[in-house]
Parts: C-alpha cells; sequence; structure tokens
C-alpha cells in the first residue's frame, strides 16, 4: 500500500491558539479514513491544509505525492472536497450547481455520470429546485456529488454528517462505501464516535494532537482495563459515590449507564455493589461490557479535561 | 435582483432629475406695504407676474411678517416704505427691504437674485431709482457697470441639462462599486468561495468572472439612461457617442477594481456596504455634480484629483454639452485609465486562493 497523505511535524497556531501541534501520520491509498474528535479538535485546520486552502506554520504535508504548499496548483483538481458548512450556492437550482461545478472543472454532468449517479439519481427529480431550498440530508448528497462530478483521487469530507438525521447518515456512509469500491480514496472527520466502525481506519484528535490511529477495532482492543457498566435510577449520587471509591480509576457517564474501571483491573462485583449498598445506593445493576471507541476516546483525553 | 438593478437606474433619473432641482417655484412671501400706493401695487403685481413668487399675506408691520417666517411659511419678507411713491415720483432715491430665509443658502441666494432682478428690472421700467436693499447681505447694487452676460453651452440655464450627465455618472458608479464588491464579501461570508478554492479556478478568471457580468449591466444601464437623457429629457448630444462609451467602459473598470479592493479587505457584506457607501458619498458630494468644485476651498480642489465620479462627471458634461473630443478629455481618460490598472492590480494581488 502506498500512502497518498503523508502528515509530518505538522503545527497551526491562530494567534495564541494552537490549532495543530506536532501531527505525524500516514493515509494509504483506497482507504476510508476518518478523523475522530469533539468540535475545536483541529479537524477542519487539518482538512484545510490538506486541501491547500491554508499554509502550516511548521511541518510538511504531501498529497498524492505532491506538496500542499508548493504543489497547490497541481493538487487541487485531483481533490473533491465537500467543507463543514454547506458551500454551494443557495440561489442557483440543483441541476446548475451540478453544471457550475463540472464547468469549473472543465467537464460536463454526463462525462462522469457513472460515478455521480448512485447520488445524483435521488436528487434528480428535485433537480430544479434551489439548492437552499434542500433539506439537511437532501444538501449533503448534493454537495458530494459537487464534490465527486470531477472524477477527483481523493475525497476530502469535513463533518459530512454532522447536522444530517440519523437515516440519512447512515445512507451517507453506505454511498462512501461504495465510493471506495469505485477506487477513491477518501478523508472524513466526524464529531460522532459511533461513526467510527464505518472506516477502516480512524485518528483520534482533541486539543490539535493526535492521540491513537488504529483500525477502529484495535483501537477498543487495545482498551486494557476491564470496563464495568453501572446504572442506578440515581445517576448523579452513584456518579459521585464511584469516584469517592478508594480504588476508583476512571467514572464516566454514557447514556443510562455509567462505566467504571477499577484502578485493580478486575474486580469482583459484590464488593462494589456492597460498598454503593452501604452508601446509599440500593441494588444497583452491575455488569462487565465490552469498551467502545468512546471509552477509548475519553481514557485518551488528558485528565484536567475528563470534569464532565 | 435582475429588475432591481435594470429599474432603479431610469427611476433615479427620473426622480433625480425632476425633484433635485435648482428652479425656484411659486415662493411664498409676506408682504408689509406701508405706502399703499399704485406704484406698489404695481411692483406687487410684478411679482407674482413672474411665477416665481407668490403672495402669501399683507402684514401691517415688519414684525409680524418676520413672525410668519420664523413659522416657515414664508421665505421672503418685502418692506416697501412709507415714501415709496414719492419718492418714485420725484426721483429719489427709495429703498425696498428684502428679508429671506437663509437657512438653506442656496435657496436664500437665488431668492435674492431673482428678487432683485425683478424689482430692478421694475425700477429700470419706471424711470426711478429703485435701489434694493438686501437684509441678509447688506450691498447695494452698482448702477454704474452694467453687465451683459451671455451662457454659453446651455444658454437658458436649463437645470436639467446640467444635472442629468451628473447623475447619469452616479448611476453607473453605484451598479459598479456595489455590486461587484458585494458580490464577492458575499461568497465569503456563506462560505460558498472555500469550494470554489480547491477547484482549478485561478485567480483571473474568478476576479474576470466577477468583472465582467456587472461591467454588461453597468454599460446597458448608461446606454439606457443616454437614450432617456437624450430623448426624454432632450439633452443636447453634441460629443461623440462611442467616445463617451470607450472611456464609460474604463471608468467602470476603475469602480469596479475599488469594489473589488473592499472586498478584499473587508470580511462581511456589513463591513463591505459601509466602506462602500462613505466613499461613494464623498465621491459624490466632491465630485462636482451638486457643488461645482471650482467653488471648493484649494485643498478640497486637491483631493478632487483623486476623485474618479468627479472625473467622469466633467468629461460627461464636456463631450456632451461642449462637443469635446478625445483632445479635451484624453488627459483625464489616461487619468482614470492609468487608477484602473493600479487598483485591480492591487486588489488581485490582495484576493488570495486560501483562508486568511
Amino acid at each position: 500500500m502506498n500512502p497518498i497523505v503523508q502528515i509530518s511535524g505538522l503545527s497551526k497556531n491562530f494567534g495564541k491558539v494552537e490549532a495543530l501541534k506536532d501531527v505525524s501520520l500516514e493515509i494509504f491509498d483506497n482507504e476510508l479514513f476518518g478523523f475522530i474528535g469533539p468540535d475545536g479538535a483541529g479537524k477542519t485546520t487539518l482538512f484545510r491544509i490538506l486541501t491547500t486552502l491554508l499554509v502550516p506554520d511548521i511541518g510538511s504535508a504531501s498529497v498524492l505525492g505532491m506538496d500542499v504548499v508548493s504543489d497547490y496548483k497541481k493538487i487541487r483538481p485531483l481533490l473533491g472536497y465537500m467543507p463543514g458548512t454547506f458551500s454551494l450556492y443557495q440561489d442557483l437550482s440543483v441541476e446548475e450547481n451540478m453544471m457550475f461545478f463540472a464547468s469549473v472543472f472543465g467537464t460536463t454532468i454526463e462525462e462522469n455520470y457513472d460515478l455521480v449517479k448512485p447520488i445524483y439519481s435521488q436528487l434528480e427529480p428535485f433537480k430544479d429546485r434551489y439548492a437552499g431550498n434542500l433539506s439537511g440530508g437532501m444538501k449533503q448528497k448534493l454537495a458530494l456529488s459537487c464534490a465527486l462530478i470531477h472524477k477527483p483521487e481523493l475525497l476530502i469530507l469535513d463533518e459530512p454528517t454532522t447536522g444530517v438525521d440519523a437515516v440519512s447518515r447512515k445512507e451517507f456512509w453506505e454511498m462512501l462505501h461504495v465510493l471506495k469500491g469505485e477506487g477513491i480514496s477518501i478523508i472524513a472527520s466526524t464529531p460522532y464516535m459511533d461513526e467510527a466502525n464505518q472506516c477502516d481506519r480512524v485518528a483520534l484528535i482533541d486539543k490539535g494532537e493526535i492521540l491513537n490511529i488504529n483500525t477502529p477495532k484495535n483501537i477498543t482492543s487495545e482498551f486494557k482495563k476491564p470496563l464495568y457498566g453501572l446504572k442506578h435510577p440515581n445517576k448523579y449520587e452513584l456518579i459521585n459515590r464511584l469516584r469517592d471509591f478508594e480504588y476508583s480509576d476512571s467514572v464516566h457517564p454514557f447514556g443510562e449507564f455509567v462505566h467504571y474501571t477499577d484502578e485493580r483491573g478486575k474486580i469482583d462485583t459484590d464488593e462494589l455493589k456492597n460498598y454503593l449498598n452501604v452508601n446509599g445506593i440500593r441494588e444497583p445493576i452491575i455488569k462487565q461490557i465490552d469498551p467502545d471507541i468512546e471509552d477509548m476516546f475519553m481514557s485518551l483525553m488528558k485528565p484536567e479535561e475528563m470534569d464532565v | 435582483m435582475l429588475p432591481i438593478i435594470f429599474v432603479m437606474p431610469v427611476i433615479q433619473l427620473l426622480v433625480l432629475s425632476f425633484a433635485a432641482t435648482y428652479e425656484l417655484k411659486e415662493v411664498n412671501f409676506a408682504l408689509v406695504d406701508m405706502d399703499r400706493s399704485i406704484v406698489s401695487q404695481q411692483l406687487i403685481t410684478q411679482m407674482q407676474a413672474t411665477g416665481y413668487f407668490e403672495l402669501w399675506d399683507e402684514y401691517t408691520s415688519t414684525e409680524r411678517a418676520v413672525q410668519e417666517m420664523d413659522k416657515g411659511v414664508v421665505s421672503l419678507v418685502m418692506v416697501i416704505p412709507k415714501d415709496f411713491s414719492n419718492d418714485f415720483a420725484t426721483g429719489t432715491k427709495s429703498e425696498i427691504q428684502l428679508i429671506i430665509d437663509a437657512v438653506d443658502g442656496s435657496t436664500a441666494g437665488l431668492i435674492q437674485s431673482y428678487a432683485s432682478s425683478i424689482i430692478t428690472e421694475f425700477g429700470r421700467k419706471r424711470n426711478g431709482n429703485a435701489i434694493v436693499r438686501i437684509a441678509s447681505v447688506g450691498g447695494n447694487l452698482s448702477k454704474s457697470i452694467n453687465l451683459i452676460s451671455v451662457n454659453w453651452y446651455n444658454p437658458q440655464l436649463d437645470y436639467l441639462t446640467y444635472m442629468v450627465p451628473g447623475i447619469l455618472v452616479v448611476l453607473v458608479s453605484m451598479i459598479g462599486l456595489f455590486l461587484s464588491g458585494m458580490n464577492i464579501v458575499r461568497e465569503r461570508e456563506i462560505g460558498t468561495i472555500e469550494q470554489l478554492n480547491v477547484t482549478p479556478l485561478t485567480k483571473s478568471q474568478f476576479m474576470i468572472g466577477k468583472l465582467v457580468p456587472f461591467w454588461i449591466i453597468g454599460m446597458f444601464d448608461l446606454l439606457v439612461g443616454l437614450a432617456l437623457a437624450r430623448f426624454g429629457f432632450e439633452i443636447p448630444f453634441l460629443g461623440n457617442l462611442f467616445t463617451i462609451l470607450i472611456i464609460a467602459g474604463i471608468y467602470l473598470i476603475l469602480i469596479q477594481a475599488l469594489g473589488l479592493f473592499i472586498s478584499t479587505i473587508t470580511d462581511t457584506q456589513q463591513q463591505a456596504m459601509f466602506i462602500a457607501w462613505f466613499i461613494m458619498v464623498v465621491f459624490i458630494l466632491m465630485g462636482g455634480l451638486f457643488t461645482p468644485i471650482e467653488s471648493m476651498p484649494g485643498w478640497a480642489q486637491d483631493l478632487t484629483l483623486g476623485n474618479p465620479v468627479a472625473y467622469f462627471i466633467k468629461i460627461m458634461r464636456m463631450v456632451l454639452l461642449k462637443g469635446a473630443g478625445w483632445k479635451e478629455v484624453l488627459g483625464m481618460v489616461l487619468i482614470m485609465g492609468s487608477m484602473a490598472i493600479g487598483l485591480l492590480g492591487i486588489s488581485i494581488n490582495r484576493y488570495k486562493k486560501t483562508v486568511n
């Protein structure tokens, strides 16, 4: 596998804010690579550097074997970029947007119709509608179609599923898998941890730093300590009591459950149940569970941010 | 948007040309006639016969009449002294007092000159020695030197002839400055520029794409305006139409380059709009449209050397009303041309296809 994106020692500051700190990574050909991280993690800054819109302060990055600073003119025609905010012309119709972006890249809709067909065919009934009047999911489909119309070698999608309903999100990832099958490499970012499993490999990113890069499966298997899920109607008290426990390692609320790890690793759940019973948490449910990406993310994040 | 671009100039031309007039019509005046003679009645009739003045009412004292002026219902108080007809008959010097509301300086000046010429004319006809004394100025009209003035290029001093070419310039400037500049800032504001920036589109292609449509609209609007001026307002058309069009083409590029420059130094449409308005108001007020540049103080006259609106208004008037050709306007056209090239160069250079 040859790398299509190589990043080494990349840093970017905006005034005093360090958006990226010494980021290094490689992305390979025909990979569906995901950047997972909360808002403000530096995903958009990294994507803007990769799409040649932003020049890094320190370090270098190459895309498709070309440097993003010196060869930006050669890179641009080979990229399909979908910015985080909807960036098509809202006062043009669906079809006009497609025609415009096709012509800007010196091509036509017909020429690459096969590639965009699976996506664009869903939009064709609305092709005379203004792009501004489309629903969120439709807008993303149109943006993807426009980013694909010139048959790019690499797709860079900045939070393509943010603000899109659950069904459309699932559909969107299915489309990306189809495109990957066509031989297109895809880099996407998302703040949704559950979408990590859709990617071949993911990078966990926070505060401008890469925390971990691996396949979604390996990332969760790197979670060494046994994880316990606890449930009780009084969740707030449960969290407080668990944090007070003398062997407490980490305590995070996850939906209706509270995820807990113990300093001693594997524990006797009866002992914990006893401790909680004594401290006013009657009959809590305790069971060992499998860690997911989010648990990994939380464990990798710096301690001072964990005051959730 | 499209109908606005085309309809707005026509409305602007029609409304401004007819409304923003310097001509005086039916100014109300208060009369204090202490003489109450046939002669004074004849003078009052004469005043009203011209159509410029309308008698509001008669008052017994100057104070009462001035009160009416304070209320704003009359702009002129004419006081005819007690011995007016007597003095008139015997040939003795007689004085008529005119008190003018000078809140609006230019209107006051017009009232003064219109009224004094009517009175002087009246006195001359009657072989009298009517001397007008104007309260706001206090000067006497000299009778010893007789001035005969002839107005060239606009013999009737027709206001429209003077204003319409200038208003055409303002109209073209609005389109050039606001539309092209605003358009780029808008792309930045709604984010479409980010998508465009990653395309192979070059800087100059992008700029041309932004300039050409509004250049065409501007030229089209100018043609409509010129047709309206020629056939609607019957403005003289002494110069060559193509000379006007070529110069207008250069001028539009200059104004659009200014719009582009504004768009490169601003991030939002609001900022761009504010700066564009600021510049436009200064350009128009100091462009010789309403007040002649020659009557400005020296430093202000120097400032107009950098005012494209001033150049184009001057050229329009010269070519349309005086029939000036390339020889007369070439200097100014060259200045506008080099300003256009310079400004365009700076703004294309400043526009970057990257964020920040």
